[in-house]
């Protein structure tokens, strides 16, 4: 055989891909999808509450949360998904056993958070003050003008950034195979390298990273989607005049400014 | 026409207020009484502390000395969100909330400090951008509508709290000229209808015709105040007929 069809098997096996192929949909993608969600519903969650704290006027909330995002996101996800899942798992095996899983979608959650706590603060600080003072001049609490005006306008700004800390999550759901996952809990990078180890053929790994574009690839579109919605969704040019104008204009002033 | 159904309106007084921003003292003592259902205008050059001067009546700042009664009764020590329901304010830049429908600005602090229903909030809304004339544009974004528009549906949100007192900072000053009318005659309604207003402005017409006092504002105090035909036409201090001088 010619070295380059060598090179062409190592990588585009058919049998290879269709052999791994069945676990990966079955076992590999489900979850990583549960992983990416779990990790992502729960990572936006802690996130909004950083970025709360993060602007928070107590010390005693900002430092901590500032803190708390420097050592989360100055850690490789690596290092931080093998301290907790091996560090964490002596209280794990007290609450729920000796399964690693759960651990792995908490540190997961935690990365996620630290960056998501970023990116909503930045958000949220970028609308203008303004806004603050005309939802507090009709009578809302400091709480409910941020709940109710600023937060929600802070968070549309930066939606394209959240969903590409989503696709970040995906991709680092494949970390989790450090900790030791049972069979029917791999997924699909721990699947594709399984099969890649015993076959020495790298087409099952190359499979792996084709269901990783499927997952990411699609959501940049969404990032761009939304990107190009929040830029033209606001008509940026008014009507010139209030042509709906039926006021009866009584005693408006005329004639009189100058 | 009358823009809204104003029988509870209150008279307004501001008495020895101070507010100081570091070593910037911004209100030396200003002095300021509006009767029931009165209009007045605060005129004055820019940083004269006029702006300010609004934010203290309803607490959008306190001040740090001095006192802002409602009927005879100091506000000082009630609670400062139950108190802007109470004293409404318009901005200059109208600061709708952008990402809310023209309705959901006006039904907003209906619902959730009124606790209104849903139905009852909207039909309140609804009416009230029916008195200033953008009924058609419930279900637009405020950044559909014109300058003037936004300032109406501003002044609807406000209104739409059944307020005792109306403050207008600079409302039409952000306005291209044509759309400045439509929003003075909200104004002039209202004030005919009984409403108490606090209205800062650079429209010596407005001021002229609707205000009963005319209230001159320069560095931090009220120099001269009085009925607008007198600061108009008899203007005692100096200060005063330079200003008039330039702006008329």
């Amino acid at each position: 055989m010619d070295p380059l069809s060598t090179l062409w098997e190592t990588f585009f096996d058919a049998d290879a891909m269709r052999e791994a192929l069945p676990e990966m949909l079955t076992v590999g993608l489900p979850n990583t999808l549960l992983l990416a969600a779990s990790a992502a519903l729960l990572g936006t969650v802690f996130g909004l509450l950083l970025a709360v704290a993060g602007i928070s006027r107590s010390r005693w909330l900002r430092w901590p949360a500032r803190v708390y995002t420097d050592v989360f996101r100055g850690l490789p996800a690596a290092a931080t998904i093998l301290l907790i899942g091996v560090g964490l798992a002596p209280l794990g095996m007290r609450v729920w056993g000796p399964d690693p899983y759960p651990l792995g979608v908490l540190a997961l959650s935690l990365i996620a958070a630290a960056y998501i706590g970023e990116i909503f603060r930045s958000g949220i600080q970028s609308v203008e003050a303004a806004q603050l003072e005309g939802a507090r001049a009709l009578g809302f609490s400091w709480a409910d003008a941020m709940r109710l005006v600023i937060i929600p306008q802070g968070i549309r700004r930066v939606l394209p950034a959240w969903v590409n800390q989503l696709i970040a999550l995906i991709k680092d759901s494949s970390l989790v195979y450090f900790l030791g996952l049972v069979a029917s809990q791999r997924e699909l990078f721990r699947i594709g390298q399984d099969y890649a180890a015993t076959t020495g053929n790298e087409s099952a790994l190359l499979l792996a990273g084709l269901f990783y574009l499927a997952l990411t690839v699609p959501l940049t579109h969404v990032v761009n989607w939304i990107d190009r919605r929040l830029r033209n969704g606001r008509p940026a040019t008014a009507p010139a005049d209030d042509e709906d104008d039926d006021l009866a204009l009584a005693g408006a002033p005329e004639g009189d400014r100058r | 026409m009358t823009t809204t159904a104003t029988t509870t309106s209150v008279s307004l007084q501001a008495r020895d207020v101070h507010l100081a921003f570091g070593p910037n003292r911004v209100l030396r003592g200003v002095d300021l009484s509006v009767q029931r259902g009165g209009t007045a205008c605060v005129i004055g050059p820019s940083g004269s502390g006029k702006s300010t001067l609004l934010r203290t009546l309803n607490r959008l700042i306190e001040p740090d000395r001095g006192d802002v009664l409602l009927d005879g009764r100091s506000v000082l020590r009630d609670d400062p969100d139950a108190l802007r329901q109470r004293v409404g304010l318009v901005f200059q830049q109208f600061n709708l909330f952008p990402h809310m429908s023209v309705l959901r600005n006006v039904t907003l602090a209906l619902r959730r400090l009124r606790k209104l229903g849903e139905d009852e909030a909207v039909a309140v809304a609804r009416d009230q951008l029916e008195l200033v004339g953008l009924a058609g544009k419930a279900d637009a974004r405020p950044a559909q509508l014109s300058g003037g528009q936004q300032q109406r549906v501003a002044i609807a949100r406000a209104l739409a709290l059944r307020p005792e007192v109306m403050l207008f900072d600079e409302a039409t000053s952000a306005l291209d000229p044509e759309l400045v009318k439509g929003v003075l005659g909200v104004m002039t309604d209202l004030s005919s209808a009984g409403m108490t207003m606090v209205v800062v402005t650079h429209e010596m017409g407005f001021a002229r015709h609707v205000a009963d006092t005319v209230a001159f504002m320069d560095r931090g105090v009220v120099l001269e105040a009085g009925p607008p035909e007198r600061i108009f036409e008899g203007a005692e201090h100096p200060r005063l007929r330079r200003f008039l001088a330039q702006v008329l």
